[in-house]
């Protein structure tokens, strides 16, 4: 058993940040799209938190950085909600596709 | 040491202070008087803009979080002008808005957002500082809260600039690992170029190229622009791109120096297809807002160019542009605000015999359009001139020749309003529209900065000396 390395986590954050990417350009849902999101922020959550402790022990600055994501994307994720919840009182949908007023 | 702080961030303070105002005023006051608060605001802006005086010092605050000097000092101010003239030009729109109070918070809380960006020189400020910028945004494109075209535009803004800084963030985390460091000096002392510096380095610049949509990245810019309310896509383009752009100066000539081969390739590929297709959409848009979007994406594109100059030379004549680019695109949305607000029309084809009822309003049209499209006496010509010597100083000509060729281009598109405008009959009669004075004075302002920004030498040597000395 090799113990748990800087590779390893770093394997898993990029992972999930393509996945969340991946699930941001195919989803319809629009409160999944969202989800998708968090989930590419949280990789990167993983990552300073990852280089912090490997590489970087003597300060913490990476690990204040994942504090403030995590604020951040509430507040973004509160905004996009809100937003959300106004598209579907004019039409009754939060599907991607309906949003097509706007083409060309 | 507070004294300090209290005088590094004055215009900070201004603006935070009005924010709390007006937050009090929602809470307290029901029947509220529209003018007033706009001409309050505007008063308040005038002051931000006159800092522009100010005597510029060097301050580092907040464990060298925070720095300001001359030149992010005369930024700010470009900023406030900006925002001043949107507004005294949407005054209409403002008079008959049942939430300006609303509006005025976001904007000045997304100002101020910009501000802090600006002055960041700490990946953890500037990365606050953006969002701060972003988000108020959103939520204000969504101020037409019955259209459901707004609607759209706010989702396609928040997700779209969600996904661009998650983007961001992990560019900065790559960087972070790299370098130990998110002092933006430790970061350019410590940066040597390998695969994980470089990786992280076209994430950032990719979140960068969201922001101020550079053509792969642009989707987001027609939509949101189109079904955004004017004042907000004026604001969205002008305002917030210039902040973006300032920042991008500031972090590819102070933090990626030695990235230098790498960023002149993403420039490239990315100045050359946003010119070329920003172009080609441009000629087919029918909606006044969308192709003003466009255009802006186009006038990106030659801000790219210049990126790729020598650093003292690019910036000036970055800055110089940016200027006469605010003065003519506030005057364009400022008209084309007036003119959706009298007749509830938008396309291009609703200005056929324009000028018969409206003289000012087309000459004013007319000459932001001439000067986005560079024709000589007016300012837009000198702006584009200096950003392309910038990028030939290092002697990417056949860039400039495309680029070039490109402006030849958008003379067509430009010219086809001014001529359907001066030119065609009215399809049908449309009365002459009254200006409320505010308004006239406004798009005076830009006139006179169209017209004589490039005639009058001064301002652009002010603002070399400026990027010179720092």
């Amino acid at each position: 058993m090799t113990p748990v390395g800087l590779p390893h986590i770093l394997f898993l954050s990029s992972c999930l940040f393509f996945i969340g990417m991946y699930g941001f350009f195919t989803r319809r849902n629009l409160i999944t799209i969202l989800m998708s999101l968090e989930l590419m922020l949280n990789s990167v959550n993983i990552n300073f938190v990852a280089f912090n402790k490997y590489l970087y022990p003597q300060n913490l600055s990476g690990i204040f950085f994942t504090i403030f994501i995590i604020t951040i994307a509430a507040a973004e994720a509160a905004v996009a909600i809100a937003i959300i919840i106004n598209l579907f009182r004019s039409s009754n949908s939060i599907d991607v596709i309906d949003a097509k007023e706007m083409k060309h | 040491m507070e004294i300090e702080i209290l005088l590094a961030l004055n215009q900070e303070w201004l603006l935070c202070l009005s924010i709390f105002l007006l937050l009090i005023l929602f809470l307290t006051i029901e029947n509220i008087n529209q003018t007033l608060i706009a001409h309050t605001i505007h008063a308040l802006l005038l002051v931000q803009v006159l800092f522009i005086w100010a005597e510029p010092k060097q301050v580092t605050v907040f464990n060298g979080m925070y720095t300001t000097n001359g030149l992010i000092q005369f930024q700010k101010s470009l900023l406030s002008l900006g925002f001043l003239l949107i507004s005294a030009l949407s005054l209409n729109w403002l008079k008959n808005c049942k939430s300006i109070i609303e509006f005025y918070i976001l904007l000045l809380s997304s100002l101020l957002g910009m501000y802090f960006m600006l002055s960041a020189s700490h990946m953890l400020m500037f990365y606050l500082g953006l969002e701060m910028a972003t988000i108020p945004l959103a939520a204000a494109a969504n101020l037409d809260i019955e259209k459901r075209k707004s609607g759209e535009a706010a989702m396609k803004l928040i997700y779209s600039s969600a996904f661009s800084s998650a983007i961001l963030l992990m560019g900065i985390s790559l960087i972070y690992g790299a370098c130990g460091s998110l002092h933006f000096a430790e970061i350019s002392n410590n940066l040597v170029q390998n695969n994980l510096s470089i990786f992280g380095f076209i994430m950032l610049f990719s979140g960068f190229a969201f922001k101020i949509s550079a053509v792969p990245f642009h989707l987001w810019t027609a939509d949101v622009y189109e079904g955004a309310p004017l004042p907000i896509t004026a604001f969205l383009s002008v305002v917030s791109k210039m902040a973006v752009s300032f920042v991008f100066i500031k972090i590819l000539f102070q933090v990626f120096v030695s990235l230098e081969v790498i960023y002149t390739i993403s420039l490239s590929v990315l100045s050359i297809l946003t010119m070329v297709v920003g172009n080609l959409f441009a000629i087919r848009q029918e909606n006044m807002k969308r192709f003003l979007a466009f255009s802006s994406i186009t006038q990106v594109a030659y801000i790219l160019i210049a990126l790729m100059g020598l650093q003292g030379m690019a910036q000036g004549a970055i800055i110089y542009f940016l200027l006469i680019y605010l003065f003519s695109t506030v005057a364009a949305f400022g008209v084309i605000g007036i003119v959706s607000e009298a007749y509830n029309k938008e396309n291009i084809s609703d200005y056929k015999g324009f000028y018969a009822q409206n003289k000012f309003l087309s000459w004013t049209l007319a000459i932001a359009l001439f000067s986005l499209a560079g024709v000589p006496p007016t300012a837009g010509f000198f702006g584009k001139f200096f950003l392309v010597m910038a990028g030939a100083s290092k002697g990417y000509f056949i860039l400039i020749i495309i680029a070039a060729l490109n402006m030849i281009i958008s003379f067509y598109y430009y010219l086809r309003i001014v001529r359907y405008m001066f030119m065609e009959e009215a399809t049908e009669s449309l009365q002459k529209i009254s200006v409320q004075p505010v308004s006239k004075l406004a798009l005076i302002i830009c006139l006179l900065g169209m017209v004589c920004l490039g005639l009058y030498g001064p301002v652009y040597e002010y603002i070399l000396t400026f990027s010179n000395t720092l």
